[in-house]
């Protein structure tokens, strides 16, 4: 039996944690290794560092921050934001980082998901997708939502997974900030539909949401943030009711 | 000193900053030389580790014979083995008897086994003391261990298949999940391997 994984989400600018209400009227939220450690004491199954701004602004990547955090945190963590080159994934990889999610340049270009997944191993490739529904689909976004892609978020899903992505991370659009729970119908969507763990993210407010995630959207993980960081729950908080729900969690 | 051998493949600093948390004289280095005790960690493919591992794999086989305590982490506990089958059929450096094989991906269950799982505690000496049954610890893998031996397993698992998530024969052992990863209760299995 696999624990299902409660993974704070630290989204990163200017070396800083903010976390966005759908992504606008960002505001500080702290230091991301102090924030990790208080995490990883709260029984943080794992972490996701992820530069929100990387793509549209260029920035480096993060790989010193990957080798900070790997210095004083012993769980898993994932970094993401502005990757476009397998060399620069080898380069987070071996600074401690556990994992890498592409988003934008995985669909600007496939072929970094094949490559980085021959090379360095489908379990530390993790196929970021920001989904936002459009009738009665889901269409993926790129650059934090503002440029559409004209992708089916189930199809570009099972063709990241057939290219090597060995992770689907799922944020909804619409949910993202909401607080009023998880895009169930996308996440069993894409959870059914691919033969790796997704993990869900955007729209997190109590634990049934998360709750909710697991049994109603078939989620393996997810991933939450502003709860978080405002101090409403805590992790060891949160798994206590989860567990009390019937999820199986590592407390 | 701990040797953390690089051969090109994977999370050495993972596990070289987590012995370096617990205080521990170690080293990422690319033969034995002046290596007390050895740790071959890794991830990626089977073949592809073989075949760098090739030029040491006749000087690991005479350090564990001679007593030498070698811990193998999640790709380095399956090169402990006779053979894979990852990719194509490849021998592994054969100092435990068994062969490596693929998480069955029928079921329901998903592949690689990413997160945490509990351990059924079969031997509580040595990598495991301390730990108790139950422990959950962290798992990425898409193959699994088959102990010629079932005394071999320090540890069960489950994922589809039950296999040994640890291992164990007197100085050689192993474990399939990352203890550098798996918070304190793996932080107490290195300290356990750093003190042996």
């Amino acid at each position: 039996m696999t624990s299902i994984r409660i993974i704070p989400c630290l989204d990163i600018r200017d070396g800083r944690v903010v976390k966005g209400t759908q992504f606008v009227n960002i505001r500080d939220a702290g230091d991301p290794i102090e924030l990790a450690k208080y995490y990883n004491d709260q029984g943080a199954d794992e972490l996701v560092f992820l530069d929100i701004t990387a793509s549209h602004e260029r920035r480096e990547t993060v790989a010193e921050l990957a080798s900070r955090v790997a210095e004083q945190i012993f769980i898993p963590f994932t970094v993401g934001g502005g990757i476009s080159e397998a060399d620069q994934i080898r380069e987070i990889l071996l600074a401690g980082a556990d994992k890498v999610s592409l988003n934008t340049a995985a669909v600007n270009n496939p072929a970094l998901i094949e490559e980085s997944s021959r090379r360095y191993g489908a379990q530390c490739i993790v196929c970021a997708i920001d989904a936002k529904q459009t009738g009665d689909s889901w269409e993926v976004y790129l650059h934090g939502g503002r440029t559409a892609t004209g992708l089916d978020a189930v199809e570009w899903a099972q063709e990241a997974v057939r290219l090597g992505a060995g992770e689907i991370l799922l944020t909804s659009m619409d949910q993202d900030g909401a607080r009023d729970g998880y895009d169930l119908a996308l996440t069993r969507a894409i959870s059914t539909s691919v033969g790796v763990p997704v993990i869900a993210s955007g729209g997190a407010g109590t634990a049934q949401h998360l709750v909710d995630a697991v049994e109603k959207g078939k989620a393996d993980a997810v991933l939450l943030a502003g709860i978080l960081h405002d101090g409403v729950s805590t992790v060891h908080g949160l798994k206590e009711e989860m567990a009390a729900a019937g999820v199986p969690v590592r407390l | 000193m701990i040797a953390i051998l690089d051969y090109g493949m994977g999370n050495l600093r993972s596990v070289e900053k987590a012995l370096e948390h617990l205080g521990v004289d170690c080293r990422i280095q690319d033969d034995l030389k002046g290596a007390d005790k050895l740790i071959i960690p890794g991830v990626g493919a089977f073949p592809a580790a073989m075949e760098r591992l090739a030029p040491l794999s006749d000087e690991i086989r005479r350090f564990a014979s001679d007593g030498g305590p070698l811990l193998g982490i999640c790709l380095g506990q399956q090169l402990l083995f006779e053979s894979s089958c990852e990719v194509e059929e490849t021998a592994g450096l054969g100092i435990l008897a068994g062969s490596v094989k693929p998480l069955p991906k029928d079921g329901g269950l998903k592949v690689p086994h990413i997160g945490w799982s509990s351990l059924c505690v079969k031997q509580n000496d040595g990598l495991l003391a301390g730990i108790q049954d139950g422990e959950q610890v962290y798992f990425v893998h898409s193959f699994w261990t088959d102990c010629a031996d079932p005394s071999d397993a320090a540890s069960l698992t489950s994922h589809g298949v039950e296999f040994p998530s640890a291992v164990q024969r007197e100085n050689v052992w192993g474990a399939q999940f990352h203890p550098e990863k798996s918070g304190d209760a793996g932080l107490k299995m290195l300290e356990n391997f750093a003190k042996c």
